[in-house]
């Protein structure tokens, strides 16, 4: 063999490895790109997610009431007293506003006699809501013996019905001719012309569904009336009635819930009354405000988060005027006074330390010591901004300590050398410079403690609050404890509710960082 | 307004003339020719608004934080023998009620015993808080007089304003020390109330985690038995899966942003990255109760077995997401630090990119790397709102993620956001196991920061 050939057997070994060196690069090169891929689209799933969950909430099917508010109901034994005085005011809250209400619901549906029925008919919206006709008659006494309007939210049932979450629908209008036989016992039947028959088969055939309670329910409408085809022979139907006829014969639509009976928490009669109340412009859809302007509340169509916005102001201002004037004097102190020594160093230690330990621990402090020791209220905001005070420090001070250091020497020793004190360097020229980085990190800090939920759960924040607070002992929660709440409740109409929480948290936390983004940009130097 | 408020309000006024006083003295005494004076007039102001201000404000504080136990105390001296003598809780439950009475709230039960301790309470309120309030104005004014006695060309306001101003950064320095020092005290003193009721060994060995302490002594299944093992296997478990999931894609997307990635894609990726730190853990616990575990009950049904939504395997898999910016920006920094030189030595060799990554760059960045999943493991560990919503609250001790576990901060949660009375060992044990978990994170946290430390030094 000579040399020549075996240097082309070497070039040809070392180019077929290169070959594989470098689509082993290329591999490598791609495992580390997908891997952020992979983060960032957890985090597009995440946020997505969220946002397809909460996007229902923020939209409400109301439903409008024609009330008559008769004193002799709304307020008995009223007599002659002022309104504001006190007689008012008491014989107004012995009103019946819910029978006011309910009236107002039958005066829609004369037909329905059953009470039965009458109680499935007033589900469509929560009894609780009445008491928000009598605070109006309370602001404005000249209501009391006059027709009014009422706008109140439908149940949740009926409001994720609305919005398509609990069955799917098909409706065929004007689907032919069907005229009503009602034998002795009570029992009805519909004869159906061949086009509804055909209709009928055409929805039913395929799936081959047997009009049983675990079957996709197919209603018949016409004349103001609705019956349920409970069984088919030939072209007659057995049917059972949800709402009563007004006629004997009609052009009659179609209507099939897919999802059978059995398996929604609304039910048939509901489902036709609701269509019934939605084509006569009763039902409405409307930008959710009772998210915004109420508190929390046991009925999902009625709660909102004011109460835990307020709370989680509330307890950030404590936690703002105790972790901020701490954290940036710590960090003065540690990086213009303190001399190098044993106990700096140990304060140094112990505040990175605590840096990470984990925010549950801090609620238990704040369970054995402000409470316990110091007998301080529970669910207060003062105690959880204590606790997410101490929590947040030594954020504060690493930030501060940073933006302090980034000061460059020479301003000191300019200030020292025209015969400044330390104190007067410090106040006059290191801090006013460093500010501007003390106040991002401050605020990011701030934004951190508004997400946090652990240590406010072990103080009692975690308790049913239905009043706004307005001091900083009152009982209260906030942001993250009421998602976590919410999130909690067995209920499927919590979910939106709980996924439109987080996004008004999330919006919260996006401005704060914005803040502290613009205060970076706006007044940051480099040295 | 309460007479406490108008004090402090007063207070603050009288600080702030105080202020103006001192220094319209120092003008005085120094003729209108301030530089006669040895400091400026108004250090002259701030040392009057001290004398003022200070200690009166220290006392209004006192009695705002030791006021109420103390007027406790003095008021349950009158208490009969024998109610004296009742159980602490139930002493405390009284206390309660007749405090509420006495201040126009809302008490859960009354008796006659209850208002007269509520009369007391009231009165000795009443008479505590007027005395404060004078002693407080006193210390004020005589602050004042004195501080404006003193004030003379000679009287080194500023050194002394500055003495005080440097006690009050050093005492602002000292309440991270405190913090620390409630925690351990906190955590160790009632943990050693859990420990007089239940062994150590049972509960560091123990197997067996049921809290609930049987009320009549023939229930069954509440046999209050405190074996944490469940509880740390189930963190374990949990820890585990999110490391699997956080440390490949976090070392990976640190290396890529470290070394392939352009300016742009740096400076585009990087921020998106720390998003996901920056989301409250409560939305990720959300998340994984309601998305990822119904999403993998799904899956595991379609393939033929039923698992629980709320499994090891949803609460592993979010919270590693969670920590991925963690893992990332920490060995992000650490790759950063590993000189420029021991690169160049590889590529002079010959060594492609991804050769030098793996042969060289890693190694020597690995002390750094092994430091910073450390944190990331001290910081799953003590993830509380994840595990809270979709890991349940079964004690099992199994290795199967598709199963239910549960963990530490779970059973803290657990335990103390039901209704009971505070001194119960089931509430106690919620210390014991915060102690746990509190030695644990700090172990990791001292090893990480300390492996961190070294490296660095190793390359500065």
């Amino acid at each position: 063999m000579t040399d020549a050939a075996q240097d082309i057997s070497i070039k040809q070994a070392v180019e077929a490895r290169l070959k594989k060196r470098h689509r082993a690069e290329q591999r490598f090169r791609l495992y580390g790109l997908s891997a952020i891929l992979l983060a960032l689209a957890a985090l597009a799933t995440l946020i997505g997610s969220i946002a397809m969950q909460a996007a229902p909430a923020f939209t409400a099917w109301e439903i409008t009431l024609d009330v008559d508010l008769d004193a002799s109901r709304a307020a008995p034994g009223v007599g002659q007293a002022l309104p504001g005085s006190p007689e008012f005011e008491a014989a107004v809250r012995r009103g019946s506003y819910a029978g006011l209400m309910q009236d107002a619901m039958r005066d829609r549906f004369p037909q329905i006699e059953e009470r039965s029925q009458l109680r499935e008919l007033f589900g469509l919206y929560t009894s609780v809501s009445s008491s928000g006709l009598m605070n109006r008659v309370l602001d404005n006494p000249s209501l009391l013996d006059r027709q009014t309007t009422h706008t109140i939210p439908v149940s949740d049932d009926v409001d994720r019905y609305l919005k398509g979450q609990v069955t799917g629908i098909e409706r065929v209008r004007n689907a032919g001719a069907a005229q009503l036989a009602l034998a002795d016992d009570g029992a009805a039947s519909l004869r159906l012309n061949p086009a509804l028959l055909d209709a009928i088969q055409s929805e039913a055939g395929e799936e081959g569904f047997g009009f049983g309670i675990d079957d996709p329910s197919v209603i018949v409408r016409f004349a103001d009336g609705a019956a349920r085809i409970t069984g088919l022979q030939g072209d007659v139907a057995q049917a059972e009635i949800l709402t009563p006829f007004a006629a004997g014969a009609g052009e009659a639509s179609l209507l099939v819930l897919e999802t059978p009976e059995a398996n929604r928490l609304i039910s048939d009669a509901q489902i036709v009354w609701t269509e019934t109340l939605r084509d006569a412009g009763v039902i409405t859809r409307g930008f959710n405000t009772y998210l915004f302007t109420n508190t929390d509340s046991r009925e999902p169509e009625l709660a909102g988060v004011l109460g835990a916005l307020v709370g989680s102001i509330l307890t950030m201002l404590v936690t703002m005027f105790m972790a901020v004037p701490v954290g940036v004097f710590t960090a003065l102190y540690l990086e213009e006074y303190a001399p190098r020594t044993r106990w700096t160093d140990l304060i140094e230690v112990n505040i990175n330390n605590l840096a990470a330990v984990p925010s549950i621990v801090f609620g238990l402090l704040g369970l054995a010591v402000f409470i316990n020791f110091f007998g301080m209220p529970r669910s207060a905001p003062l105690v959880g901004g204590m606790v997410l005070a101490l929590m947040t420090l030594p954020t504060v001070i690493i930030s501060s300590r940073a933006a302090l250091k980034a000061v460059p020497p020479s301003i000191r020793e300019a200030a020292l050398g025209v015969g400044a004190s330390r104190t007067q360097t410090v106040f006059s020229h290191v801090l006013p410079l460093a500010m501007p980085g003390i106040m991002t990190g401050s605020i990011i800090g701030l934004a951190q403690a508004l997400g946090e939920t652990a240590p406010l759960l072990m103080i009692g924040m975690v308790a049913f609050v239905a009043d706004t607070p307005n001091t900083f002992t009152d009982p209260s929660t906030v942001m993250p404890v009421q998602i976590y709440m919410w999130a909690l409740n067995p209920e499927r109409a919590w979910e939106a509710r709980s996924a439109a929480a987080i996004i008004v948290l999330l919006s919260l936390m996006i401005v704060m960082n914005a803040i502290a983004v613009l205060l970076r940009r706006r007044f940051e130097r480099r040295w | 307004m309460s007479v406490s408020h108008i004090v402090a309000l007063i207070l603050l006024v009288a600080t702030a003339a105080a202020y103006y006083r001192g220094r319209e003295r120092a003008m005085t005494v120094a003729g209108g020719a301030p530089s006669r004076l040895h400091s400026m007039p108004s250090y002259s102001g701030y040392y009057v608004a001290i004398l003022t201000g200070l200690p009166a404000f220290a006392l209004l504080m006192l009695y705002a934080v030791f006021g109420t136990p103390l007027i406790d105390m003095a008021a349950m001296q009158s208490l009969p023998a024998n109610v004296a003598s009742a159980p602490p809780e139930q002493i405390e439950l009284f206390m309660r009620d007749a405090r509420a009475l006495a201040f126009g709230e809302q008490p859960s039960r009354t008796s006659a015993l209850h208002m007269d301790m509520a009369d007391r309470i009231a009165g000795l309120t009443r008479i505590a808080t007027w005395v404060v309030a004078l002693l407080t104005l006193a210390i004020a004014g005589a602050g004042l007089y004195l501080g404006q006695s003193q004030v003379s060309t000679t009287l080194r306001a500023r050194n002394r304003v500055e003495t005080v101003v440097k006690g009050v950064l050093l005492l602002s320095s000292v309440i991270a020390i405190l913090t620390t020092l409630g925690i351990v005290l906190s955590l160790l003193f009632e943990s050693l109330r859990f420990f007089s009721a239940v062994s150590p060994i049972e509960f560091l060995f123990g197997l067996q985690w049921s809290p609930q302490i049987a009320l009549r002594e023939d229930q069954v299944g509440q046999s209050g038995a405190f074996g944490a093992i469940p509880l740390f296997a189930g963190t374990f478990l949990i820890t585990a899966i999110a490391m699997t999931v956080a440390v490949p894609i976090g070392l990976y997307a640190a290396i890529y942003l470290s070394e392939y990635a352009t300016r742009t894609q740096r400076k585009v990726f990087k921020p998106l990255l720390e998003i996901l730190a920056g989301i409250p853990t409560v939305v990720y616990g959300f998340f994984a109760l309601l998305t990822v575990g119904p999403f993998i009950r799904a899956i595991c049904e379609a393939a033929g077995f039923g698992v629980p939504t709320q499994s090891a395997l949803a609460a592993g898999l979010v919270m590693g997401i969670m920590i991925i910016p963690f893992v990332s920006s920490l060995s992000d920094d650490v790759i950063n630090a590993v000189p420029q030189s021991l690169r160049d030595g590889a590529y002079a060799m010959g060594a492609t990119k991804s050769e030098t990554i793996r042969q060289v760059v890693f190694p020597a960045a690995l002390p750094g790397i092994v430091g910073a999943v450390l944190l990331a493991v001290s910081r799953a560990i003590g993830e509380t709102m994840i595990v809270v919503m979709a890991a349940g609250q079964a004690a099992k001790l199994t290795g199967n993620p598709f199963e239910s576990v549960t963990t530490i901060t779970v059973q803290i949660v657990t335990l103390l956001t039901g209704d009971q009375e505070f001194d119960s060992p089931k509430t106690l044990a919620a210390f014991a196991l915060g102690l746990v978990l509190f030695i644990v994170t700090l172990c990791l946290n001292v090893i990480a920061l300390r492996v961190v430390q070294k490296y660095r030094e190793k390359y500065d």
